[in-house]
């Protein structure tokens, strides 16, 4: 509890950033991070509901889901996998060379992070404008015929939801990363104080995480004809 | 004549003079502004009792209205009636009564922490619960919403003309005020623990806490999607839930149920939690089967995710399934029963001291236990068939929510109001007050079993000659239970002024929040506590 024994200038350091309702600073910290692991579990439910009506509507309407899936654009949705893929690298490379403190390298890679990040966004929106151009938009512009033209839609509803709540995740995620690559720069973190950092790479992961679900869904399952 | 009767029993008071919580910041300011959770829970004592009233005025036109066989009121308004009440209670009182007022205050102490892990969300917690609560009042102000608190498609997407989207906004507001302090709770008690409180040494409140705190987090999520799917598809006409399309108005009810569920037990568990607490101290006996008490607890907590099939019977569902949820609505009675048991194991031999807040006890283990049965006997599919949406129905869960959780919920109130008031309410009323309770609650609700098994529907504003004479007997119970639930309302805030000062423990209970000051520090403890074994009540108090 007290300091009895001559703490390390790291070790004092750390207790500067001690909130008063913590005894130690190790406490703190694993407080902070299982918060953030059992949000993290509150989002998969989330979009838990979403997977699982996806499932269900597949399940009720398989040749209407797989004739909209040939329609999506795999080669944007491959460069979009690949940006999120990348950009989990970079902000763990950021979170190790804070951790060392490396200051500029961390900024370099935040930056890198929130590029990639943004890319990911402005290809979506390009596919969200080709869908607006083919009428493919549910509710809103949708204009389809044939057997399975309302299973289409379906497939559109569930689409934007997944893509359109997983895109807001991410926008609050680089938003994040965009603040917090401002502060690193300004020297706010360093190797006694890095649990933010570390909390914004775990929620990043997980956008990332469930990307890698709404992908295979939506642009690969059922496309082969057939 | 126990020490109780006798007065206030004279104990050692090595911090009775450190200055209380409810010194410093004393502005208004100081107190929406705070961090400190003892005057978070109050700020919630406060809202939840605001919304407790409301939704109780709502009871009240229910009731008036089930008067006379055609019905007093028009039907809209008594749609919008049980819809108001429904949504009220269980998101704004019942939900949240226990876990942020009484566990707010006392999860911190109770581990000998100096505060919840997450202050400043606790705080924001509660913003979030009076922002949803503003939402759900201006969707009465814009004349009401009438889909029933369940919200069921295709009614909910593409029917009714009511202020749905304001209700919806509500819920979903107030579902992250409940995630979060799921979330601050679960946290809290793995790592603010104070040295030599381990996990078998808790007392089993902080166990109900806990087990609750799981399911919050799990199954609110599910819950606010949910209504913005359904919002969403009223905004835009398309949505899942939409049969013109071959989308599945019964997933809806399907992802309904797995929170609404589980919701249950939010009520349950921490009323399970406090009840021990109540009847340990009042029998001065440890309670029987501690480890079966807790894993009975976090046992409920997780098989609850597995039942919800069985509000659907009648949704069209395969046999097997029915049979699935069924046994496994089933199974969930053991742990309950198991809590029961162990209850009354407790009071065996013991020496029983009938206070106030043990009658509230004893009357939750009574209540709960019919309405728990009565459970079982709409878990079992062919009973159902023929039960379901009557009356049956309604009395069975106002058993389990309001004769369990409410009861349990008040008397934990009284118990530990010496604690957070530092003063002493009137022991005669109080007694009066919960045998009041206990016998209001059953002349209100014991007549709806009948009702329903007689074949009374739910959700009417009109009904059979022959029902009458059970609805006016329920409604007299109702003014009981009404006057009932006034008079602690009365006499507790009279104490506030006029009550005797309440020492730093006037139960002779054990727990760690008897060792500190009534009402406490800020920081909870001037010296660091020493945890023992729960409930040694074969020991002296330190």
């Amino acid at each position: 509890m007290n300091a009895t024994v001559a703490d390390s200038p790291l070790e004092e350091a750390r207790r500067a950033h001690l909130e008063e309702q913590f005894d130690e600073p190790d406490q703190q910290h694993s407080a902070a991070s299982l918060g953030m692991w059992i949000f993290l579990a509150t989002e998969m439910l989330f979009f838990g509901v979403l997977f699982a009506s996806y499932v269900v509507l597949r399940v009720l309407h398989p040749a209407g889901f797989a004739e909209a899936s040939r329609e999506t654009d795999l080669l944007l949705g491959s460069g979009e996998t690949a940006a999120l893929l990348t950009s989990s690298i970079t902000i763990v490379v950021a979170l190790r060379a804070i951790k060392l403190g490396q200051r500029g390298v961390a900024t370099l890679f935040l930056s890198l992070t929130a590029a990639l990040g943004i890319g990911f966004l402005v290809i979506h929106g390009f596919e969200y404008h080709s869908e607006w151009e083919e009428h493919l938009v549910p509710g809103v512009r949708f204009l389809k015929f044939g057997p399975h033209a309302h299973a289409v839609e379906l497939f559109e509803v569930m689409s934007y939801l997944l893509t359109g709540w997983h895109s807001i995740h991410l926008i609050i995620a680089v938003s994040v990363v965009l603040g917090l690559t401002w502060r690193v720069w300004r020297g706010a973190f360093g190797p006694d104080h890095f649990t933010t950092l570390e909390l914004a790479a775990l929620y990043w992961h997980l956008v990332d995480i469930i990307w890698m679900f709404i992908f295979p869904l939506l642009y690969l399952i059922g496309r082969a004809p057939g | 004549m126990s020490a109780i009767d006798a007065g206030i029993v004279p104990q050692p008071k090595p911090e009775s003079l450190a200055p209380s919580f409810y010194s410093g910041k004393r502005s208004l300011r100081g107190w929406l502004f705070t961090r400190d959770h003892k005057r978070i829970a109050i700020l919630y004592t406060l809202s939840v009792t605001l919304f407790f009233l409301l939704g109780g005025a709502a009871a009240a036109m229910i009731r008036y209205d089930l008067i006379v066989p055609s019905g007093e009121l028009p039907t809209e308004v008594y749609n919008k009636a049980f819809t108001f009440h429904g949504v009220v209670m269980v998101w704004f009182f019942l939900l949240p009564s226990i876990p942020v007022t009484l566990g707010n205050f006392l999860l911190p102490i109770m581990i000998g922490a100096k505060d919840l892990a997450f202050p400043r969300i606790n705080l924001f917690s509660w913003y979030l619960f009076i922002g949803g609560g503003a939402f759900v009042v201006a969707a009465l102000w814009a004349g009401g919403v009438d889909t029933g608190w369940t919200f069921y498609t295709p009614y909910s997407t593409m029917f009714s003309n009511t202020n749905v989207y304001l209700a919806i906004i509500g819920v979903f507001v107030t579902g992250f005020s409940t995630i979060f302090t799921g979330l601050n709770f679960i946290v809290t008690t793995h790592t603010m623990r104070t040295p030599g409180m381990t996990w078998m040494r808790l007392p089993l409140f902080v166990w109900g806490l806990y087990a609750v705190s799981v399911v919050m987090v799990l199954a609110t999520p599910v819950l606010a999607m949910t209504l913005a799917l359904v919002g969403l598809e009223r905004v835009v006409g398309v949505g899942v839930f939409d049969p013109s399309l071959g989308g599945d108005p019964l997933l809806f009810q399907h992802l309904f149920w797995f929170y609404s569920h589980p919701a249950v037990y939010m009520m349950i568990l921490p009323a399970m939690g406090l009840a021990s607490e109540i009847i340990s101290c009042f029998t001065s006996r440890r309670v029987f089967g501690y480890k079966f008490m807790t894993y009975s607890m976090l046992a409920i907590a997780v098989i609850g995710f597995m039942v919800w099939g069985h509000h659907m019977f009648v949704s069209g569902m395969s046999v097997y399934a029915a049979m699935v949820f069924s046994l496994l609505s089933f199974l969930v009675a053991v742990p309950s029963a198991i809590k029961i048991f162990n209850w009354t194991a407790t009071l065996r031999k013991g020496d029983i001291r009938f206070t106030a807040p043990m009658l509230y006890a004893l009357g939750f283990v009574g209540l709960f236990l019919l309405g728990g049965l009565t459970g079982l006997i709409l878990a079992a599919p062919a009973l159902d068939e023929f039960l379901h949406d009557t009356y049956f129905v309604i009395a069975h869960f106002h058993y389990v929510m309001v004769g369990g959780s409410v009861m349990c919920y008040l008397g934990g109130i009284h118990f530990w109001w010496p604690k957070v008031t530092g003063r002493m309410y009137s022991e005669r009323l109080a007694k009066f007050a919960a045998v009041l309770m206990f016998v209001g609650f059953n002349v209100t609700f014991f007549p709806q079993y009948l009702l329903g098994y007689r074949g009374m529907p739910r959700r009417y504003h009109s009904y059979l000659p022959q029902f009458q004479e059970l609805n006016v007997i329920s409604t007299g119970g109702a003014v009981l239970l009404a006057i009932s639930y006034t008079l602690p309302v009365l006499y507790l805030l009279w104490s506030l002024k006029y009550g005797k000062k309440a020492p730093p423990n006037p139960w002779d209970a054990r727990g760690l929040e008897w060792q500190t000051s009534s009402p406490p520090p800020k920081e909870n403890f001037l010296h660091p506590p020493v945890p023992r074994e729960a409930y040694a009540y074969d020991k002296p108090a330190p």
